[in-house]
């Protein structure tokens, strides 16, 4: 890894670490740190939706399915059958490995647009079996009774406890994208970005790599998926819409799609916007959302990550 | 399965090529936008929103005429398109797709926002346009509306072709789609033509709103869904295929129906979708579409 | 290249964030100046829709509770005490609204918090209050929201004012049993309202020597239901039950006349209970049956109604506020936070004695009904509190 790349992941990690402290210096912030284990939770997922998006070029509108999928197979394994949750979490994660190589397959082989109503499809469809299968999933109103998560005997149950928790999967799950990215499927990937034709004839197995990306990108959903089932200790179908699939695509949009960190910021400024910023503006919030989306494609086009290059081109022009 | 009877299957039908009807409508907004821009534009359903509310205000709140009003609404949701594409589209320096499918996501929700607070949240309505005695057909009912959401689709579809065969600007939109630098080269402005496919679009999706107003109501939040439905139908139909528009639309409004009144309702939305995956894996162009087209653009 | 790749966004990435917290703390310090001042003001929170999928709950209960809190201010508060409300729209979305309640508690600090609007947002929230041990007085309808199916006993600091689902059901299936009706459909949309509502009619029908001939189920935004009414047609039920809220519940009913149905007796949920449902179904809802709980047929209770009194009060005050007609869900935040100032009132800004007094209320003479809590039971209510209406010259009318 190099120098200064290891000193802005410190920088990063010590952000993390003393957020929690500092908020709770402040009163009028005192549900930030939640927000940010909300916040964690969906950076989770589009750590890895970036990777599939942002370095090989595809789309899902499928991953609010895989979410979906693993939090309620920790749901119901938890609360229905009295089972580890740990165990749930692992369970989970190889459900969806199973259902993501059977979507991915045939899948993958579409382009463009044809792929995203391919997993538009695959999301909405699990959306209504979330819906219709009452006797499991409890239907529409969604299901109570999922316990907590314990770290052997530390119970995971205050906010810090579990912001911290989450936080740390999230930069297990950032280091490893980016020695991923860094390694040779990175580069394979970038080069199918770039061209699927040229990397293939330059040998590189397209379909594999993309089917790659795919499951280990669903993979974290899962995993996320049972981090919030467990947090919430409650799940419905509503939290794993269509919305919610393309709530995690503007994440990626507007921090930056073509960077890891950009994953991070718009995970991150998007969960506050949506959950405390935008109240301030009462019934104006949906205006505002959407004008402020617009305006950040506009002006931003490399997404939020973009604008220290921007300010910088500015500096220089000055002097 | 139940066993159902032949009217019941009739019935069904009728319903399903309604309701295909309209996502065919939408569906072919999407094409028009999409062979100019290679935009898929998700904002096409508060397009038909907006043509049904617009409606409800002209005719039902202020009275006018049913053909002016008619017309007024077009007119009004063309200029929103045109605004669209002057204020949202066209300003964005450098186009990626998936850029673009945010920018129109973004003009949703911000379409819906306003909507809800020009009309407010409850559904509307407006009057049938020729009354709402049903006319019965072999133990089938066909409500009048109906004929007339089947109709204005023929006039759309033999208008556009009219338009897209016969006129200069038609062949000057379509030198476009084919080869947009092309058709810069032999003096065709192409920013006019993207500005005018997506009016164009907001035109149609208005005439499928007002439409279908007098059979579900409409409200501010309706457009989502209608968007995904046409977008179903495109991607069955082939995407940039008018007559795959079409297609797509009339087949998912048929097996929905059709699903719903001989299987299961609860499941009748996975059907359509389930059989569009089912033709994208054998057919990954869609069922009329070009296996070129559906190459083109990376995320 | 690689180097290219992962070098600067890292430096922007923090500076971004940074701005973002900036912002955030700047805007925060604008929304809660007021907060620490007066001591005294007793802070109740309230959890809606206000927007969203389920903002035909969400908006007439904040402005009821807007409304109300308005008055009891006029009127010196309670006590002699400011009464505030802080109101959070949840969008209907869950994760949303659990965060809101725990905002309320950990930060607003409010003695007692009503809503959520719906049942899949409140018991998101159960177990936040139950936590915090916080009083919560939920406007949704299902029972799950009282009662703990682990323990069969209600949760202990959460209640909630509508009747449930099945008390609607039991006044419907009375009404059809009386009639001698023994063959029926039922209809539902997928929403939670729908699904709720269907688990209920076909838990019940055979305790009421019902058959359910069909269960139909359409989505909440679909065009059109005449495909779900010709099926049922082919089964020649002797009534059908439908049970929806929204748009559908009114194309229903225009379908069923389009498809000569209009003989077999028709009942809606107690989602119809608005006269905007009957004015756009345009004629078609002649006959229709629904249960209705008190507070939208003021006029045509008769004067010796206990209800008679609060439901009018109500629904002119609303009216002179809002020039609209009420609708029947206002009248749950009514209830949840006139019940929580009374409480306040009793005993005080003290969580704990506030749950206790709920718990005892007897008598109290609400909008829904007139509630009587008990340790057992956190709602109150029984299937009295609904009467059974039917739609008569575009009007509701009372059925003997």
């Amino acid at each position: 890894m190099l120098k200064i790349q290891k000193l802005h992941i410190g920088i990063f990690a010590f952000f993390i670490i003393s957020f929690p402290f500092v908020i709770s210096r402040i009163p009028a912030l005192g549900n930030y740190t939640n927000i940010m284990v909300f916040a964690g939770i969906y950076t989770i997922i589009t750590i890895g939706l970036s990777l599939f998006i942002g370095y090989a070029g595809q789309i899902s509108l499928g991953h609010a399915a895989f979410f979906g999928i693993g939090a309620y197979t920790s749901g119901i394994l938890t609360a229905r059958f009295g089972i580890n949750p740990w165990m749930c979490l692992i369970i989970g994660i190889f459900i969806v490995s199973v259902i993501a190589f059977l979507v991915g397959a045939p899948s993958l082989k579409l382009k463009g647009h044809y792929l995203a109503m391919a997993t538009l499809a695959f999301g909405i469809i699990v959306y209504i079996i979330f819906n219709q299968e009452l006797e499991y999933t409890g239907g529409p109103d969604g299901m109570t009774g999922i316990p907590g998560l314990s770290l052997f005997a530390l119970k995971l149950n205050s906010v810090e406890k579990y912001y911290f928790f989450v936080w740390g999967i999230v930069f297990a799950a950032f280091l490893f994208t980016i020695n991923l990215i860094q390694s040779r499927t990175g580069r394979a990937l970038r080069a199918i970005h770039a061209s699927e034709a040229a990397a293939s004839a330059m040998g590189i197995n397209v379909p594999r790599f993309k089917l790659i990306v795919f499951i280990y990108s669903a993979i974290l959903a899962s995993l996320a998926g049972s981090l919030y089932a467990h947090y919430i200790n409650f799940i419905n179908p509503s939290s794993f819409d269509l919305f919610f699939a393309i709530k995690l695509l503007i994440m990626i949009a507007l921090g930056g799609m073509h960077s890891i960190w950009g994953a991070i910021v718009g995970a991150v400024l998007i969960t506050f916007l949506n959950y405390e910023w935008l109240h301030f503006f009462k019934e104006f919030e949906v205006i505002i959302y959407g004008a402020i989306l617009l305006l950040v494609t506009i002006f931003l086009p490399d997404g939020l990550v973009g604008i220290p290059g921007i300010i910088k081109k500015f500096v220089k022009r000055k002097l | 399965m139940d066993g159902a009877s032949t009217s019941q299957i009739l019935q069904y039908l009728i319903t399903g090529i309604t309701i295909g009807s309209i996502y065919a409508m939408v569906a072919i907004g999407f094409n028009i936008i999409y062979n100019v821009t290679d935009i898929i534009n998700f904002a096409q359903g508060e397009f038909v929103m907006l043509g049904g509310m617009s409606m409800v205000l002209f005719h039902v709140i202020l009275g006018i005429p049913i053909i002016i009003a008619f017309l007024f609404t077009i007119i009004l949701v063309t200029l929103v398109g045109l605004i669209v594409d002057r204020f949202a589209i066209r300003p964005i320096r450098q186009p990626s797709v998936l850029t673009l499918i945010i920018a129109t996501i973004a003009v949703s929700i911000l379409l819906k926002g306003i909507a809800m607070f020009a009309w407010g949240k409850d559904p509307l309505d407006l009057p049938a346009f020729s009354g709402r005695t049903p006319i019965q057909l072999f133990g089938a009912v066909i409500q009048p509306q109906y004929l007339w959401v089947i109709g204005l689709l023929v006039v759309t579809v033999l208008i556009l072709t009219f338009f897209f065969e016969k006129t200069i600007i038609g062949k000057a939109m379509r030198a476009c789609a084919d080869n947009p630098d092309a058709a810069s080269l032999v003096g065709i402005n192409v920013k006019k033509m993207i500005m005018l496919s997506f009016s164009l679009s907001a035109g149609i999706g208005a005439i499928a709103g007002i439409v279908i107003t007098p059979i579900s109501l409409m409200e501010y939040d309706r457009g989502a869904m209608l968007a995904i439905k046409g977008f179903s139908a495109v991607i069955l139909g082939g995407l940039g295929s008018f007559p795959g528009a079409i297609v797509g639309g009339l087949l998912i409004g048929i097996i929905e129906s059709l699903g719903a009144g001989l299987i299961s309702s609860g499941y009748k939305d996975a059907f359509a979708l389930i059989v569009l995956l089912g033709v994208l894996f054998f057919k990954p162009s869609g069922l009329l579409g070009n296996i070129e087209i559906s190459k083109i653009k990376r995320f | 290249m690689m180097k290219k790749v992962s070098k600067k966004p890292i430096v922007k990435a923090i500076v971004v964030i940074s701005v973002i917290l900036l912002c955030g703390i700047f805007m925060f310090s604008c929304t809660s100046k007021k907060v620490d001042e007066k001591a005294e003001v007793y802070k109740v929170g309230a959890v809606f829709s206000v927007t969203g999928r389920a903002s035909f709950l969400g908006d007439p209960e904040k402005k009821t509770a807007e409304l109300i809190v308005e008055k009891i201010n006029a009127d010196g508060g309670i006590n002699g005490h400011k009464l505030e409300l802080i109101v959070y729209d949840t969008e209907g979305d869950a994760t949303k609204c659990n965060l809101a309640v725990k905002k309320l508690i950990n930060q607003d600090k409010v003695s007692a918090v009503i809503g959520p609007s719906i049942s899949g947002n409140s018991m998101a929230v159960v177990p936040v209050a139950e936590e915090t041990e916080t009083p919560l007085v939920s406007c949704a309808a299902s029972y799950k929201i009282v009662f703990n199916e682990e323990t069969g006993k209600p949760y202990k600091w959460v209640f909630k004012t509508p009747q449930s689902d099945s008390m609607a059901v039991e006044a419907i299936y009375t009404n059809l049993k009386k009639n001698g009706i023994t063959k029926i459909a039922i209809m539902s949309v997928t929403s939670g309202f729908g699904a709720s509502g269907r688990g209920e009619l076909l838990k019940y029908a055979s305790e009421y020597g019902l058959t359910i001939l069909a269960d139909e189920q359409y989505g909440p935004k679909d065009t059109d239901i005449t495909v779900q009414l010709t099926k049922i047609k082919g089964k020649a039920p002797e009534a059908i039950v439908n049970w929806s809220i929204g748009p559908t519940q009114v194309l229903v009913l225009r379908n069923r006349s389009d498809l000569g149905m209009n003989d077999i007796p028709f009942y809606q949920s107690h989602g119809f209970g608005s006269r905007k449902n009957i004015e756009q179904a345009a004629g078609t809802a002649e006959g229709v049956y629904c249960p209705l709980g008190a507070c939208n047929i003021a006029e045509l209770l008769p004067d010796s109604h206990p209800q008679k009194k609060v439901t009018m009060k109500y629904m002119e005050e609303y009216k002179a506020k809002y020039n609209e007609g009420l609708s029947s869900f206002g009248g749950h935040a009514w209830d949840a936070l006139y019940i929580v100032a009374a409480a306040l009132e009793a005993v005080g800004n003290d969580k704990a004695k506030i749950r206790d007094y709920i718990e005892n209320i007897k008598g109290y003479v609400g909008q829904h009904g007139v509630f009587n809590f008990s340790p057992d039971d956190h709602n109150g209510l029984t299937k009295e509190a609904f009467n059974m209406v039917v739609v008569k010259d575009d009007d509701w009318a009372l059925v003997e």
